[in-house]
């Protein structure tokens, strides 16, 4: 596993409270993770603390699933 | 009731209204940023008022309106205190014309202190009061927004508007533990009423059921009151403190 979908990986299941075994790259915040629209602006701020990012409103609204959410912090780092 | 190591941003806190609150706050024990616009020296006064009763203070000019600087605002207070509980967004205006006469320029400016000034001031406190779980925002609106005023249309539809955006932000933050509501003041004796003719304000008692305009303090005791722990089962509501006027 790439260090980032590892650390992104945490931060879900610590955020969500879901098994890490459901955190695949496909899986989607909403429907698989059972997160509401907070839970996501949640999750995108810890991201933003994890890795020293800042996420622009429309960057995050196109972060829909777990690889999403890799591959746009692996384009910033 | 005590706030001791809460911390609480205030806006327009340099007379009036504002004032008064911030220097309740402080009384109960809250570190408490004093925010103005322009009137650098009366916010220094309520900062040494506020230090006099042992509490921390600092002074932050910043336009409510403007994004960027409601922004830095926020992280000043973040970077000095590590935390921000207490959000009181109290910075108003007024710019009275009969609507027939009333200047875009006139609707522009409260609009965008009174109204914008809060959701952007909300907006900039709300991570920070996410993280802790844990938040208190408390919005001035007025009795104006409910009874409507010949002269305000501008004012009162910011003051009716804060009761709108107070209701929402209400519901889209409770699972995280803030509470949002709002205070809707009577006339009050500040700045903003001594601009009033002494037989406008006869004319006025007559409709206060109490027979007097209110004190600035009514106004802080009831903010202190929402800001506290006695309050935390309140949210989306407004109270109304206005000596009967309007009920
Ligand atoms: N007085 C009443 O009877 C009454 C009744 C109902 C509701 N209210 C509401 O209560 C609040 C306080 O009223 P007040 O009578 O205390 O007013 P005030 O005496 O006129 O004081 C206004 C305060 O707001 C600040 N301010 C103005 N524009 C600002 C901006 N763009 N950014 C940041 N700060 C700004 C001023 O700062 P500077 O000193 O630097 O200019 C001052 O501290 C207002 O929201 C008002 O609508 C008042």
């Amino acid at each position: 596993m790439s260090e980032v979908l590892e650390r992104v990986t945490k931060i879900i299941v610590d955020r969500l409270g879901v098994d890490e075994s459901k955190v695949t790259l496909e899986a989607t915040f909403k429907d698989d993770l059972g997160a509401d629209s907070l839970d996501v602006v949640e999750l995108v701020m810890e991201l933003e603390d994890e890795f020293g990012l800042q996420f622009s409103d429309e960057d995050s609204e196109k972060i829909l699933t777990v690889g999403n959410a890799v591959d746009y912090i692996n384009s910033k780092l | 009731m005590n706030l001791q190591g809460k911390t609480a941003l205030v806006t327009g806190a340099s007379r009036g209204i504002g004032r008064e609150i911030a220097l309740e706050l402080a009384r109960l024990g809250a570190n408490v940023v004093v925010n103005y616009a322009g009137n650098e020296s009366m916010a220094a006064a309520v900062a040494e008022e506020i230090k006099a009763l042992g509490g921390e203070c600092f002074i932050h000019r910043a336009n409510v309106a403007d994004s960027e600087q409601v922004q830095q605002m926020v992280k000043e207070t973040i970077d000095r205190f590590g935390q921000l509980h207490i959000l009181v967004n109290n910075a108003g205006i007024t710019r009275d014309n009969l609507l027939m006469r009333m200047k875009d320029s006139e609707w522009d400016d409260v609009m965008n202190t009174n109204l914008k000034g809060v959701f952007l001031t909300t907006k900039a406190v709300t991570r920070q009061m996410m993280k802790q779980r844990d938040g208190r925002i408390i919005n001035i609106s007025s009795i104006v927004g409910f009874s409507g005023n010949a002269g305000q249309v501008n004012y009162s539809a910011t003051k009716a508007g804060i009761i709108g955006l107070t209701k929402s932000t209400a519901k889209e933050l409770a699972s995280r533990n803030i509470t949002v509501n709002a205070v809707a003041p009577g006339f009050i004796t500040t700045d903003m009423t001594d601009q009033l003719s002494e037989e406008v304000k006869q004319e006025l008692y007559k409709q206060i059921p109490l027979g007097r305009l209110g004190e600035p303090k009514d106004i802080a005791k009831t903010v202190a009151f929402l800001a506290s722990d006695n309050s935390s089962y309140i949210t989306g509501q407004t109270i109304h403190v206005n000596g009967g006027m309007y009920m």
